[in-house]
């Protein structure tokens, strides 16, 4: 009997190539003939463009274009459109290269096409742009206020949707006979995601078939397909091959149409040579989607018993300069349906007002919401357990969803499906030691060091999720997944999946579940993903959707493949297809072990059809789309331990424990690493990240210097263990495991950080807890107390 | 344009002679001249480490440097420190301990890695995170790299098998 893989901790199958320097990445590529872009972009957030010469530039020796907007609207080249629409919602035009006006810094006013990198480089800085600079905006609550610079001229208020969810009247009522609430003012500091592969797009134009193909970083191949055939550019859709080829990482980043997608490929028309344009990590600062930027009043209220009756949530969600591909949904759906947690307040309201402001988009961000979410869920409960005089572990357990309350029906749409919080939060509290902990930072206070210890219990909602569902909330797009499998003549299996790895290993953790499905040796199977001239339509990868959904659609397709494997055996073996079961790799008549086809077998007289049923076609392959009939739920409890030093207002994280519910592990080592790089983006939240904007919509923190990624010595080893419930409602009860890392370390290190600060008084501080605003928190609160 | 300059250097053991535009940074002269393309570009301001090799046998970072700087040195990058036959034992810990998820820095991060183990052969963790603090990495939150480095370190004093974490 083979082994069985799933769950089993394999190395990974990609891992040769990259450790090997062997990779395929976008900007890896160079074809004949192959030539590069440059980007113009507006220095200002926000300026009217007079006018463009562009004669300079163009007569740089190598240059071989200078492309303007009005060139690309007069080709006919139209406006980008978003992915998800309210009732209401403007959705103002967003061209590739602007025309009018500049809307953000980076904005593109002219591309310029060049033999070399260099050149086009050198060129886009002759390129002679003259601005008129207006007056910017790039904080959401100074966009809503009366005479603020419209980012768009047509919406003067800046407006762009707004959305609320829950009982109003309910949670008003309940708030007015609260025995206590508590109010915090909140900023969720806007992120910028950098995967470390900055974003490459290379286009082709083959002219004897006027068919097109663009190489780029995404992390949803058909969706661009379909974008710039059906809306951008009017390529026919059969035209345009899209190739996602190994990327570095995407985090939501590479969810999005960008501009630069659509300049490649009309340059690479009109130029009849291949174009490449790949960003500088300057570029990536102002240009890939941004994340987060909520400014956010959130009110609790509870019982005599201590008991949660009503959460209130009013936000600011900062959209930026255009609405990208997702961007209406993250601040919306992602967020208020989440802010029920594990928790049973029975009322919840959440009112978002979005508007337009002169900065870089905002779209989803590892978690996309859910973290926003989870964080002011989070700090409230802490906050309100201290106003309580309650431990806040206590005060969670008696709020928490019970086990057999599910399937549990949300006051904010969501029906969890399953869920077992309490025993994860038990095994979560026992394995880090919580009882001495709390001893230990006892004896630590008195000695003048202030530890903190955060616990969060989070739940999130991933893998997007019931077509109509989602259609029914304004999402333009399906969110099915589709798989197909094929069988060689040899027996070796291809698999064709709509979602994509960047990073998550689907490679080997697809393949590992295929090969016990099919009962062949891994080896013998291939994961092939990220080209639309391969696969069939798919929607990629985000939300935590490619195992819930896309792996769902796999193992469906599989089992197709095994109950025609079971007719052809029943054939060959003069058996009826009943009789037939499939065990240690052989198709076999019942109880006759010696009567028996191996897979081989099959495969072979599948394609030869020389002795084959007559009613059943020939070939060995299967497709699946497979329609989520639910969202998963998967949930956990993490806690952070840190230290702060009150005289240089640092904070030292100390340990890191988490115990996730993704259901059952398919493998370990790729979800323990998924859950590790999410604490870690977490904490750069917490503790390091923000996209600093000035009044005049500047960004003060465009590189790495100003804006800090989490480095190794940020770090510590993490924690890990895992609970296992599995979803009631896919065929391997498989939940997401990619964001829950985000979602819930930026909450768990935020309650750390303030529970080791209060002993100074201090209730609330915003991220990023960057020494310079602690130890300015100290000296403010407690001044005589910070002194010794 | 610049007059083009003469540079002679030795790349995996391979001895190329270049004619260089003296603005030309070694990374790009990797990649794009002579198509070694597992050394990345990940910023634009050295922070990064996406882009180290080593020079002479020390980690550099590839963007701080002109290839013309590089005239007359030996070059090793991620291609030339071992292959899927015969790893290194940096790359074999990667692999082990999945050091790596989307691949993009872990060319960097196994350089800087195997030049910390020329330089200290038994790391401790602190050192490990410490000789690494130059290299970003966005995916793993770095917990699996420690392991991979302390893994490797462990291969090379010949000390097979035992798990990086025991
Ligand atoms: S590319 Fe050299 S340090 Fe980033
Ligand atoms: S593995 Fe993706 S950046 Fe390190």
């Amino acid at each position: 009997m083979a082994e069985k893989l799933f769950g089993k901790a394999m190395k990974r199958v990609e891992d040769p190539r990259f450790i090997t320097g062997t990779g395929n990445y976008t900007d890896d590529m160079t074809l004949p003939g192959m030539v590069h872009a440059a980007m113009v972009r507006s220095p200002y957030a926000h300026a009217r463009i007079k006018k463009i010469d562009v004669s300079k530039a163009r007569s740089h020796p190598g240059v071989l274009a200078v492309i303007t907007g009005q060139e690309m609207k007069d080709a006919g080249i139209n406006s980008i459109p978003t992915g998800w629409l309210h009732p209401g919602i403007k959705t103002p035009p967003h061209y590739a290269i602007t025309f009018d006006k500049a809307r953000h810094v980076g904005d593109i006013v002219a591309a310029v096409i060049a033999e070399t990198r260099q050149i086009a480089e050198d060129a886009a800085q002759l390129v002679e742009v003259d601005y008129e600079p207006l007056p910017a905006v790039s904080l959401g609550s100074d966009a809503l206020k009366p005479g603020a610079p419209a980012v768009h001229d047509d919406i003067p208020d800046n407006i762009c949707f707004t959305w609320s969810i829950g009982d109003k009247e309910a949670v008003d009522k309940a708030f007015a006979s609260a025995y206590k609430t508590v109010k915090l003012n909140l900023r969720n500091n806007r992120l910028v995601p950098n995967a470390m592969e900055p974003r490459a797009s290379l286009a082709q134009y083959h002219k004897a078939s006027d068919e097109y193909t663009l190489w780029t970083t995404s992390q949803n191949p058909h969706i661009h397909r379909l974008l710039i055939a059906a809306f951008i550019m009017g390529i026919p859709e059969h035209k345009l091959r899209v190739i996602a080829p190994d990327v570095g990482g995407g985090f939501g980043s590479k969810i999005y149409q960008y501009p630069e997608e659509i300049i490649v490929l009309y340059a690479a028309k009109k130029l009849g040579r291949p174009v490449k344009w790949t960003a500088r990590r300057s570029e990536s600062f102002v240009t890939d989607s941004h994340g987060r930027d909520h400014e956010t009043v959130a009110e609790m209220a509870v019982d005599q018993n201590g008991k949660i009756t009503a959460v209130r949530v009013n936000t600011i969600a900062n959209l930026g300069a255009y609405l990208t591909t997702f961007a209406p949904a993250v601040p919306t759906y992602l967020y208020g349906c989440l802010l029920a947690g594990t928790y049973t307040t029975p009322h919840i309201y959440c009112h978002v007002t979005a508007p337009f402001t002169h900065t870089t988009p905002v779209d989803a961000y590892r978690g996309a919401g859910r973290p926003e979410a989870t964080y002011l869920l989070e700090r409230l409960v802490d906050v309100m357990a201290h106003e309580l005089g309650m431990d806040p572990v206590e005060f969670r357990r008696k709020n928490l969803i019970p086990p057999d309350a599910f399937p549990y029906q949300t006051p904010v749409a969501l029906q969890y499906d399953s869920g077992n919080y309490e025993a994860n939060l038990d095994k979560a509290l026992e394995l880090v030691g919580y009882k001495q902990l709390r001893q230990q930072q006892e004896e630590w206070r008195k000695q003048g060091r202030y530890m903190g210890i955060g616990v969060v219990t989070y739940i999130e909602a991933c893998g997007l999720a019931p077509s109509a569902l989602v259609g029914s909330l304004g999402a333009q797009a399906g969110q099915w997944e589709s798989a197909l499998v094929r069988v060689m003549p040899t027996g070796k299996v291809e698999v064709f999946t709509g979602t994509h790895s960047h990073g998550q290993g689907h490679e080997t953790a697809f393949a590992q579940v295929v090969a016990d499905e099919l009962q062949i040796p891994v080896e013998d199977v291939v994961l092939v993903h990220g080209d639309t001239g391969r696969m069939p339509y798919g929607w990629g990868s985000y939300g935590s959707r490619s195992a819930p959904t896309g792996l769902s659609a796999i193992v469906l397709a599989t089992r197709k493949i095994i109950d025609k494997s079971k007719k052809i055996a029943a054939h060959l073996l003069e058996a009826a297809p009943e009789d037939i079961v499939h065990e240690d790799g052989k198709f076999m008549v019942k109880g006759v072990p010696d009567k028996a086809k191996t897979f081989f077998e099959i495969a072979l007289q599948a394609h030869l059809a020389h002795n084959y049923p007559a009613d059943l076609e020939p070939g060995l392959e299967a497709t699946h789309f497979y329609d989520p009939k639910n969202f998963v739920y998967p949930f956990g409890t993490h806690i952070a331990v840190v230290e702060v030093d009150p005289e240089t207002g640092k904070v030292r994280l100390l340990r890191y424990l988490s115990v996730d519910d993704c259901g059952p592990v398919i493998n370990p080592l790729i979800a323990e690493g998924q859950v590790h790089g999410g604490i870690a983006q977490g904490l750069g939240q917490a503790l390091l990240e923000e996209a600093v904007y000035d009044k005049e919509g500047q960004i003060l923190s465009g590189n790495f210097l100003e804006y800090t990624l989490p480095r190794a010595d940020d770090m510590v080893q993490i924690e890990h263990d895992h609970t296992v419930t599995p979803c009631p409602h896919n065929p391997l009860g498989v939940k997401g495991i990619g964001e829950a890392g985000t979602i819930a370390s930026t909450a768990a290190i935020a309650n750390a950080v303030m529970d080791a600060l209060r002993p100074f008084g201090i209730v609330h501080l915003d991220m990023p807890y960057t020494p310079e605003k602690i130890w300015r928190a100290i000296q403010h609160s407690r001044p005589a107390q910070a002194a010794d | 344009m610049a007059e083009k300059v003469q540079i002679k250097v030795v790349v995996n053991g391979v001895e190329h002679h270049s004619e260089v535009e003296p603005r030309l940074l070694l990374v790009h002269y990797l990649r794009e001249t002579l198509g070694l393309t597992g050394t990345h570009v990940g910023c634009d301001t050295s922070q990064c480490g996406a882009c180290t090799v080593h020079l002479d046998g020390q980690a550099v970072k590839s963007c701080t440097l002109f290839a013309v700087q590089a005239d007359g040195s030996s070059i090793t990058t991620i291609e030339g420190l071992g292959s899927v036959d015969s790893l290194h034992p940096v790359q074999e810990g990667f692999w082990e301990m999945h050091g790596l998820q989307c691949g993009f820095c872990t060319p960097g991060m196994i350089m800087a890695a195997a030049d910390l183990l020329n330089r200290n052969p038994q790391p401790s963790e602190e050192e490990i995170r410490h000789a690494l603090e130059g290299n970003l990495c966005r995916c793993t939150g770095y917990h699996n790299i420690v392991r991979a480095v302390q893994y490797a370190a462990n291969k090379m004093a010949g000390k097979v098998g035992v798990a990086a974490d025991d």
